[in-house]
């Protein structure tokens, strides 16, 4: 039960979704695409979000797609996160979003939910970002396709109106020698610390990191040193960790010291994982 | 549209009932229909004692809206007759104070019905969702497996 009044509309195609969005708009009511709309409620109920209208994109076609479409496998964001855990069609995505909330909460979180998040966490780009993936968004102006590398910085780039319709990701990608771990502050419940997704591909290690920074990333120049020749492993973490973004989360789950210290052990762990396996 | 009235198909009646847009299915089944074995808890998604089951699947209905829920078929702990859990927990003793009690019951009724040869590892991936604050976790994991495993 939210403390604010909204319109609530349920689209079936795209051009409805658009369409509301930009009438609602005009009419100032701050629109608002939902998806499993968990963060309405759970933002909503203590006033960090806040809005007049709710479109939910859940009913639109093109948004609940899960196909293997030539090279591409195609992925809705509507999707929920256990759709895609139970159908597994790529495997360190599968693995990364299987640890995010809990169960009972993926039945309802949704790919681009996740993806578009206020929480800033976002794990479920990782994978896509360590894939070179391309993101479909539609606009008033019709469809636009972006390599996800060039418009996730930090966040998804969306301009007002616009929405996440689906992720693309080349079939070499999929069944691509990976890790997965994700780090908490105890146990296996609570929110992370530290999650990091690697995957080997062309006999390169690429590394994609939440938690670590209030946003997700994947850092072309920590990949550069993890991946130097004739070089111990230790030296190469060592150089990995000197490039990283900042700031450096410095908070309740973990200091910004520990956060570090638990990073050069999830990259020695990859390291260890992925050297000895042919990748790509 | 700020309220809409709305056919909710709970244990296999359908209600119309009128509710806020931003009223949960939680608010909805507990007030409006007075379904109260759905618990409300954190209503944040983190506790899972407002658990029921939609199309099959757990949901704690206090992170789904009422009507996102409609024209979906909606199980609360009053939907479930002499199932094999509801016994199981009884004879294994599978609560203490008894609040999270309907939230880990459908929760296992949905498991059993989505995987009925679930391994260890998945009964631990669903049952994480919920918490029971009497630490009963050692009961309701014989409860499950008993059911599981046919005991």
């Amino acid at each position: 039960m939210l403390p604010f009044d909204f319109d609530y509309y349920k689209p079936s195609t795209l051009k409805e979704a658009l369409d509301l969005y930009q009438y609602l708009n005009e009419q100032g009511s701050q629109p608002m695409f939902i998806s499993g709309g968990t963060e309405l409620i759970t933002l909503g109920r203590i006033d960090l979000v806040y809005t007049e209208a709710v479109i939910d994109l859940k009913e639109i076609a093109e948004c609940k797609v899960m196909e293997l479409d030539g090279e591409y496998l195609v992925l809705g964001s509507t999707l929920t996160l256990t759709e895609i855990e139970e159908a597994n069609p790529f495997p360190l995505l599968s693995q990364t979003v299987s640890e995010i909330a809990d169960h009972s909460a993926r039945v309802k979180i949704t790919l681009g939910g996740n993806i578009c998040a206020q929480i800033f966490y976002r794990e479920a780009v990782l994978p896509f970002l360590l894939a070179d993936s391309q993101v479909v968004i539609v606009n008033p102006e019709g469809v636009k396709v972006s390599a996800i590398n060039n418009i996730f910085n930090e966040q998804l780039q969306l301009n007002r109106g616009e929405f996440l319709v689906q992720v693309a990701t080349e079939r070499r990608y999929l069944d691509a020698p990976f890790v997965s771990i994700k780090r908490r502050q105890q146990w296996n419940t609570g929110y992370p610390l530290i999650t990091i997704a690697a995957l080997k591909i062309d006999n390169f290690i690429r590394v994609a990191v939440s938690g670590l920074c209030p946003f997700p990333f994947r850092s072309e120049k920590m990949e550069a040193s993890l991946n130097r020749q004739g070089v111990a492993a230790e030296e190469r973490v060592q150089g990995a960790l000197s490039d990283l973004p900042g700031p450096i989360l410095n908070d309740v789950e973990g200091s910004s010291e520990y956060r570090i210290f638990v990073l050069k052990n999830l990259l020695h762990d990859i390291l260890k994982e992925l050297e000895g396996v042919r990748g790509g | 549209m700020k309220s809409h009235t709305i056919k909710l198909n709970v244990n296999e009646e359908v209600h119309h009932v009128t509710v806020r847009s931003a009223d949960t299915l939680l608010f909805a089944i507990r007030a409006k229909l007075g379904l109260t074995g759905s618990k409300p808890g954190c209503l944040n998604g983190d506790c899972g004692a407002c658990t029921v089951n939609v199309n099959g699947w757990p949901m704690k209905s206090c992170l789904m809206l009422a009507v996102e829920a409609a024209g979906k078929k909606i199980t609360t702990v009053e939907g479930l007759v002499d199932t094999p859990i509801q016994k199981a927990f009884v004879e294994n003793f599978a609560f203490q104070c008894g609040y999270c009690t309907p939230g880990f019951i459908m929760n296992c009724h949905s498991l059993i019905q989505q995987h009925p040869e679930a391994d260890d590892s998945t009964i631990k991936e669903w049952l994480e969702s919920n918490i029971c604050r009497c630490t009963g976790y050692a009961e309701i994991e014989k409860a499950i497996k008993s059911v599981l495993r046919k005991e």
